[in-house]
């Protein structure tokens, strides 16, 4: 194709995000065409954790909005995408950490949100693998998992009429047009970037660093684990901090496998397997679950979360480049957000009245006179 | 010459057989079924592919890198 219109939308990116916000599209009766690279990103690495975050305002409205979204959606989704709603169990070893899922618990029941406080006993008879001198926890019921890379392609092939894919590389974009590796450049009303830590590449003046992360998976142990478990330190060590860190993350597939994570590094785009991360992070792991060392490790890998400054991602348009629109910038959360990203973006782009306040996740406060204040 | 139990039959092989090696002289080849229900066997036969996972006396092992003992009890079948 020489120069001309592609579609009404070009989406870069094939992740969860640029899936769902295609999906979203298609549904509105626009044509679509997404284009992927192919290259390594968060969807195909991560863990699929779908959880309620409640750092800020904007985050626990986001991810509690798409929470809802997914829970819609699952009797529409084939098994292949393994939705499982398993609820979360953030663990408190100390006081301290007792006090803030405590804190945690008044703000979600507070918004109406399924939780409940566990203590030791009840924590111990939950799930048993757990060391047993636990404080507590506190327990999110509608919390689930999912198998992203499935559930980005199944909703990619949800209107094969309107949502064309092309393995294609963008190495340039100019407003609305996008130039591809072989020379060819594409034309559409709106070109969406939805392309992860790959999105600095072609717009260099975005916030965004890649943050790497590594998982492990185990063998096959059904029953051992039911509830994703994740240490409240996880808000304190992995979110806040600007070194390497490592925070116990054990969540059970539905196969009876087990995912082990979570690290999060800000100084490497080397995608290697490091062993000190590994061990530090499997560390965690242990601590919180003793007899995890008898289980057998099956594989390990690395991804990248693309990250903003705030921890918000940027959903709308490009301030400083008519015609193109962002969704961008999810970090760890991008599974989880990714139907409400969708939202926010479709009724953007449509000039729609917003489920949800638009300015809090705009590129705009990036670009603003304040941006560096 | 030590004997095991394949899938609870009665195995001798020769001393320093491997488990993968007992696998294909005395069953199918294989160490174990995936979750879509094929059987799967060893592949790399060294310890990287992590295909033959096979449960040894009740525990999971690799069986490429385990080698035969008197009295094992190998089992590839839930």
């Amino acid at each position: 194709m020489s120069e001309g219109r592609a579609a009404d939308v070009i989406v870069i990116g094939a992740g969860i995000v640029g899936a769902y916000c295609a999906h979203a599209l298609a549904r509105r009766g626009l044509d679509v065409q997404v284009l992927d690279a192919g290259l390594p990103g968060a969807t195909a690495a991560g863990m699929g954790h779908l959880l309620v975050l409640d750092d800020n305002p904007a985050e626990l409205a986001l991810s509690e909005y798409s929470l809802q979204r997914w829970r819609d959606l699952a009797p529409e989704l084939p098994e292949g995408c393994a939705y499982r709603s398993n609820g979360t169990l953030w663990l408190a070893e100390n006081p301290e950490e007792l006090a803030v899922a405590e804190a945690k618990h008044a703000v979600l029941s507070a918004r109406g949100l399924a939780c409940e406080m566990l203590g030791a006993q009840a924590l111990r008879e939950t799930e048993p693998e757990l060391r047993d001198d636990l404080l507590g926890a506190l327990k999110v019921t509608g919390d689930g998992i999912i198998y992203a890379p499935n559930t980005a392609r199944w909703l990619l092939e949800s209107d094969p009429a309107r949502i064309r894919r092309q393995r294609a590389e963008v190495v340039e974009i100019d407003g609305n047009r996008v130039r591809l590796a072989d020379g060819t450049w594409l034309a559409a009303q709106a070109v969406l970037l939805a392309n992860g830590v790959q999105a600095g590449t072609l717009c260099p003046e975005l916030p965004i660093v890649p943050k790497k992360g590594h998982l492990l998976i185990t063998d096959r142990y059904p029953g051992k684990v039911r509830h994703t478990l994740v240490e409240l330190g996880y808000v304190t060590s992995a979110h806040n901090a600007t070194g390497p860190s490592a925070a116990c993350n054990i969540q059970p597939r539905p196969t009876g496998q087990l995912f082990i994570g979570a690290s999060r590094q800000f100084d490497s785009v080397d995608p290697a397997v490091e062993g000190w991360m590994l061990a530090k992070m499997l560390g965690r792991a242990l601590h919180y679950m003793p007899g995890l060392g008898d289980l057998n490790a099956i594989r390990s890998w690395t991804g990248f979360r693309a990250a903003s400054p705030d921890g918000l991602p940027l959903v709308g348009e490009h301030p400083q480049r008519a015609g193109v629109w962002l969704a961008v910038g999810h970090e760890g959360l991008g599974v989880t957000t990714a139907p409400g990203t969708a939202d926010l973006l479709v009724a953007q782009l449509l000039g729609e009245t917003s489920p949800l306040a638009p300015q809090d996740y705009s590129p705009q406060r990036f670009f603003g006179d304040t941006a560096h204040a | 010459m030590p004997e095991l139990l394949l899938d609870g039959r009665p195995l001798r092989v020769a001393d320093g057989t491997s488990v993968a090696a007992a696998l294909a002289l005395g069953g199918d080849g294989c160490a174990r079924t995936s979750v879509s229900g094929q059987r799967r066997a060893p592949l790399c036969g060294m310890g990287i592919c992590q295909e033959c996972r096979v449960s040894i006396d009740g525990v999971r092992r690799l069986a490429c890198q385990t080698l035969c003992r008197d009295g094992m009890r190998v089992e590839t079948r839930p």
